[in-house]
């Protein structure tokens, strides 16, 4: 039997039935922009040496040795060689998806281990299996709210990252739901407006903690607030700094998510990255995505499953909490085994140092003249500063100085052009730092 | 009097009230329940809609309303003892009460003679 599926007959009868005669057609009538190319404008092929020299030559072309002071939800930290050989061991590496847990104990107690995990940091009852990325996962507990609630209103503050949101924009295009975005503004009153948009029709009020600027805020008011409007309220965090901030869980957040990229999993244009999902237990029939859980068999010794699969698509079907029903496992084991290496006072001292570091990267550059602080000193290891110029050409400049120099928030947001967004973790030295400083002052 | 629908609901019929719940059959065909998801006080429901889940350790099952109605009072119990649907499916193992109900549409339903044909038929 072919794998494709589709006679020439049915393709006929699948034309008639829409009225066309060819694909070409088809792609004029659904007024698609870029239709797929035809597969004779392919090259005619290459050696493997060629494609490899053709790859490497690709591949130099990145600038792999600048100095990384961004971030903006992604960031730049040590990774202990260890992490990357246990994950890398076969048993690990190639072990595909658990559905018997007899024959995947090993695979089923990581999960089991990095959802204990998710849930200490989060300050939450239970945590999923993982999703593919921070954006996807706050998506989904978006989804999760409007289930939950049976409403299709989602108010989110634009000091959520606009990669999240333009992923949440992307995946909501063609549903049933209203996103009412709330802007962040510079003044204190980002809260009061956030607070002010959130109705009886609300599902949820997402936000993000430290937010998109690196300012860390009290919750406690707005998600009270939610709450007695009947909306849930859902909270995107970065798990390094949940090493020394209050939980998001203790704050009254119902549906916690965050990208798990910083704990053990390196840079990399296009991922593989990882979501994390947490919530109450109130809530966890309406979670996505798998869920281990450990019980004990005949013998009464401790095992692991896969458990409240009633939720998930292939039992419950149409009606599943989502259409997701994997999880991102490598990297849910890496950031696992990374979390292991560190140890509890391990993260805590990573995050300690992110944020002495950065306060000490913010003095030196604050000591430039033209360069003004935004925002307030409640920051983690991620601070705004305004400059006299556009902050993009300054990103270039400094790129030819051998400096990854920050994030320009022009690109999200045209009312701060001249605002550069920059990122400071363990792995920056005062030396780098210093440098950094001087190359900016030069390049002003 | 009780009516039962096509989907193994019951419906039965106190002055302006109408108790919902699944039918022994039913109960017996899903197994052993462990959860059972309802619906909150004044939600309003038209026939068909899902009024709530009945989850058992074979199956998550849409319960569906097999009337037209505004939610006035539902089986707090039920949150801890589930399986109270395995043990008393037609009086304990209730669902939901309604209320505002259009009694024109329990003609469309059968009653228990008629619903013990009908599962013969089934079978």
């Amino acid at each position: 039997m072919p794998y494709i599926a589709n006679t020439e007959a049915d393709v006929k009868e699948m034309f008639k039935t829409i009225g066309c005669d060819s694909f070409e057609q088809m792609w004029e009538k659904a007024q698609i922009k870029f239709p797929p190319p035809s597969l004779d404008t392919l090259h005619s092929g290459l050696s493997e040496y060629e494609v490899v020299k053709h790859l490497n030559e690709l591949a130099a072309r990145n600038a792999t040795q600048l100095v990384n002071f961004l971030g903006a939800g992604y960031y730049d930290h040590i990774i202990p060689a260890a992490v990357g050989e246990i994950t890398g061991r076969s048993e690990f590496y190639t072990a595909y998806t658990p559905y018997q847990p007899e024959a995947s104990q090993g695979t089923l107690q990581a999960i089991y281990e990095y959802q204990s995990m998710i849930c200490r940091l989060t300050g939450l009852f239970v945590a999923n299996a993982s999703l593919y990325d921070g954006g996807t996962a706050l998506f989904e507990a978006m989804m999760m709210a409007g289930r939950i609630t049976r409403r299709r209103q989602a108010v989110i503050s634009e000091a959520v990252s606009p990669i999240f949101r333009r992923m949440i924009e992307c995946y909501s295009s063609n549903l049933d739901i209203e996103l009412i975005q709330v802007p962040s503004g510079t003044d204190d009153s980002a809260q009061q407006r956030l607070m002010e948009a959130i109705t009886e029709n609300t599902a949820c009020v997402i936000v993000q903690y430290p937010n998109v600027f690196g300012t860390i805020e009290a919750w406690e008011e707005v998600t009270a607030h939610a709450h007695a409007k009947g909306a849930l309220a859902v909270c995107s965090c970065y798990p390094i700094a949940l090493a020394v901030l209050t939980p998001p869980g203790e704050m009254g957040f119902d549906i916690v998510t965050g990208e798990g990229q910083s704990i053990g999993i390196p840079l990399s244009f296009g991922g593989p990255y990882l979501g994390f999902m947490a919530t109450t237990e109130k809530h966890m029939r309406k979670m996505p995505g798998r869920i281990c859980g450990r019980t004990v068999d005949l013998d009464g010794k401790d095992g692991f499953v896969l458990t409240l699969q009633t939720r998930e698509q292939h039992i419950r079907r149409a009606s599943a909490m989502s259409n997701i029903c994997s999880n991102e496992n490598l990297c849910a084991l890496t950031a696992l085994v990374y979390l292991c290496c560190m140890g509890k006072q391990g993260l805590i001292d990573v995050a300690e140092l992110c944020a002495a570091k950065a306060a000490f990267a913010r003095s030196e550059i604050l000591k430039i003249d033209g360069v003004k602080p935004v925002g307030g000193e409640a920051f983690f290891n991620e601070f705004v500063i305004s400059l006299p110029v556009d902050a993009a050409e300054v990103v270039g400049k400094m790129i030819d100085k051998g400096f990854a120099a920050g994030f320009p928030l022009g690109r999200y947001y045209p009312d701060r052009k001249n605002q550069l967004l920059i990122a400071v973790t363990e792995k920056r030295t005062r030396e780098e730092i210093k440098a950094l400083a001087n190359a900016l002052e030069a390049v002003l | 009097m009780k009516y039962y629908s096509e989907d193994h609901e019951w419906v039965e019929i106190h002055g302006e009230e109408a108790t919902i719940g699944i039918s022994e059959y039913a109960a017996k065909q899903l197994g052993d329940i462990t959860y059972v998801e309802l619906p909150s006080e004044d939600d309003d429901f038209i026939v068909g809609d899902t009024l709530g889940v009945v989850e058992s350790v074979k199956a998550a099952s849409d319960i569906y309303s097999p009337v037209s109605g505004t939610v006035v009072m539902i089986n707090d119990a039920l949150e801890d003892e589930p399986n109270l649907i395995n043990e008393s499916p037609e009086d304990k193992g209730w669902l939901c009460k309604l209320t505002n109900i259009d009694t024109s549409e329990l003609d469309d339903m059968m009653n228990a003679d008629a619903y013990e044909k009908y599962l013969k038929e089934l079978s």
